[in-house]
């Protein structure tokens, strides 16, 4: 009977995770949305308490009043920039506690409690927790620039991390085969140390551009080793919710990884596929090989010099160019971010609504260090959220528009991605920019973007180019377009 | 062994369900998404729970509390933060 009740709780409170979850649809209801997952997981806590009288109560209540303090007192104060890198550092907090709650069930029990599969799932939860703390603290490090943000490729990257993962694997069988418990304990305090080593070679090898695909995938694995620590204590809610979050990170991974068109592996290893096999040079190859070669030499005979500049300063063209537009597309990219400068360009986009033209800006899923960080910048920014648009739903309209800004931008708008084969950014899908009457680019310098790919868009004639400061040129246009 | 099927079975439709309900959410509320699935992958506090609730020795009491310190973090902050965050979104047609 009480395990019958113990069983609808159970139900009861993963169906208001479910509810929680399923108002993530717009951003009101997702703060409803929110609130309810939390109530579940306040619910939760409450039953495993009243279930299983808990011993040391007051270390318990200590220590987790002092975290939730701590965790109150950082998520109040870190800013919106800085989100990418505290959701890493807290993937690797929830890695942590599920590799410590699998060592401790593991050795504790023994052989007599827990089934194979148990066993099995703890090794794995162990390995992957671990992994998952180490590659998120790497990650985090990197996203708040405390280390090298470019990727760290050792000396034969990819056959180390198989010699590591062949390491964990023997040990990992080692440890569940063996009988002895204080022979499992050692060998776990190893299998745990090499799983850290794992995850930190894995992951400093990702960098830039990439790191939203990397913060996904940690995602995912936060939630399986969760998952995997309630497989080993035999509890519902941690499986379903493990599953749940193991489910939307993959999603997430896919969603990145689709948005760059490369594959996991590619972004993981480096490994290049052979590009030819993707089909997705858009003329025939000979022309596109040609083009990129004519190009490349116009980019090396003139390298810097914006055209125009002979006719007439850019700025006062860049000037002209917005007031005539009618209808006008704003593409923010991470460099926007960097410069701070999101808070200008949204008052030029407020201004341009006042002056009733159609403003829209165009978020490309890469735009940004996590899957939407662009969203929630512009959100703070105070930009209307029925602005913000997806790659999908405008990129056919660039060829009605007047105008198009990149602010900070440079692969999402590069046509190379389209134009050319056997880059990095080949098949990637852009922002189609180069459809709209005039662009005009508020990046830093001509540099090319993450990919090392040069952006054809800075030769494109209609283009106009304002190099420096992002937050400096919007500043001074908007000045000059109010005054 | 019924206990078993039962939580593989858990899992499998956890995943499917979760797998379906999130494919619907909007690109502008991947990071919200994010930091809240993130605070319910701390759900591991369960079990750093019932690590306590039998006689512990020394090093499990150490482990424990340190993994109900990070859960905890995790799982406090991921919901503060993703409320935090979703409190930015406004639509300025509704009239602020």
């Amino acid at each position: 009977m009480g395990d019958r009740i113990d069983l609808l709780t159970d139900f009861g409170i993963i169906l208001i995770l479910i509810v929680g979850i399923s108002q993530f649809r717009t951003p009101r209801g997702a703060r409803f949305g929110n609130a309810t997952a939390a109530l579940a997981l306040a619910c939760a806590l409450v039953a495993i308490a009243y279930r299983n009288p808990l011993m040391s109560l007051a270390l318990v209540i200590g220590v987790a009043a002092l975290s939730a303090a701590t965790g109150s007192w950082v998520a109040l104060r870190v800013s919106m920039i800085q989100i990418p890198a505290m959701v890493a550092f807290q993937h690797g907090a929830g890695g942590v506690a599920a590799f410590l709650v699998a060592s401790v069930e593991l050795t504790r029990a023994g052989r007599e409690t827990l089934t194979s599969l148990g066993e099995a799932s703890g090794i794995l939860g162990v390995v992957i927790g671990a992994a998952t703390f180490s590659g998120s603290m790497i990650a985090a490090g990197k996203l708040a620039n405390r280390i090298k943000q470019a990727p760290t490729i050792l000396r034969r990257h990819n056959s180390l991390l198989l010699v590591i993962a062949a390491v964990i694997v023997a040990l990992g069988l080692f440890a569940g085969l063996s009988g002895s418990r204080s022979v499992v304990a050692s060998a776990l305090v190893v299998l745990a140390l090499v799983s850290i080593l794992l995850g930190m070679v894995f992951s400093i090898r990702i960098g830039g551009a990439d790191m939203p695909v990397l913060i996904s995938f940690l995602n995912a694995t936060a939630g399986l080793a969760a998952a995997l620590c309630g497989l080993v204590i035999e509890n519902r809610l941690l499986i379903a919710c493990g599953a749940t979050v193991a489910a939307s990170g993959s999603i997430l991974t896919h969603v990145m990884c689709a948005g760059m068109n490369r594959g996991l592996l590619s972004v993981f290893t480096g490994i290049q596929p052979t590009r030819a096999r993707l089909g997705t040079p858009v003329s025939a190859p000979g022309t596109a090989e040609a083009a990129t070669a004519s190009r490349e030499e116009e980019m090396i005979s003139t390298p810097v010099e914006p055209r125009g500049a002979l006719e007439q300063d850019p700025e006062a063209q860049g000037l002209a160019v917005v007031r005539a537009a009618q209808r006008i597309i704003i593409i923010p990219g991470y460099g926007m971010a960097l410069a701070e400068a999101q808070f200008e360009v949204a008052r030029l986009a407020e201004w341009l609504v006042e002056q009733g033209r159609t403003v829209r800006f165009a978020v490309h899923p890469l735009a940004g260090r996590m899957p939407g960080h662009m969203h929630v910048l512009l959100a703070e920014a105070e930009v209307d959220y029925e602005q913000l648009c997806d790659l999908n739903d405008l990129n056919d309209d660039f060829r009605e528009t007047d105008l198009a800004i990149v602010v900070g931008a440079c692969d999402v708008v590069n046509p190379a991605a389209m134009e050319t084969a056997d880059t990095l950014i080949s098949g990637m899908p852009i922002l189609r920019a180069h459809e709209a009457k005039h662009i005009v680019v508020c990046n830093l310098d001509d540099k090319p973007g993450y990919s090392g790919v040069p952006n054809l868009l800075y030769q494109d004639p209609k283009t106009i180019l304002l190099f420096g400061d992002a937050k400096a040129t919007v500043r001074r246009l908007l000045d000059r377009l109010t005054s | 062994m019924s206990d078993l099927f039962l939580m593989i079975a858990v899992f499998v439709f956890a995943f499917l369900i979760g797998y379906l309900l999130i494919s619907k959410v909007p690109q502008r509320l991947h990071t919200p998404l994010m930091s809240m699935t993130n605070a319910i992958s701390a759900v591991t506090i369960l079990g750093a729970l019932l690590l306590f609730s039998v006689k512990t020795n020394a090093v499990e009491k150490v482990l424990g509390a340190i993994a109900i310190g990070t859960a905890v973090f995790n799982v406090v902050g991921g919901f503060v933060i993703t409320d935090r965050m979703l409190a930015l979104f406004r639509k300025k047609a509704a009239g602020e």
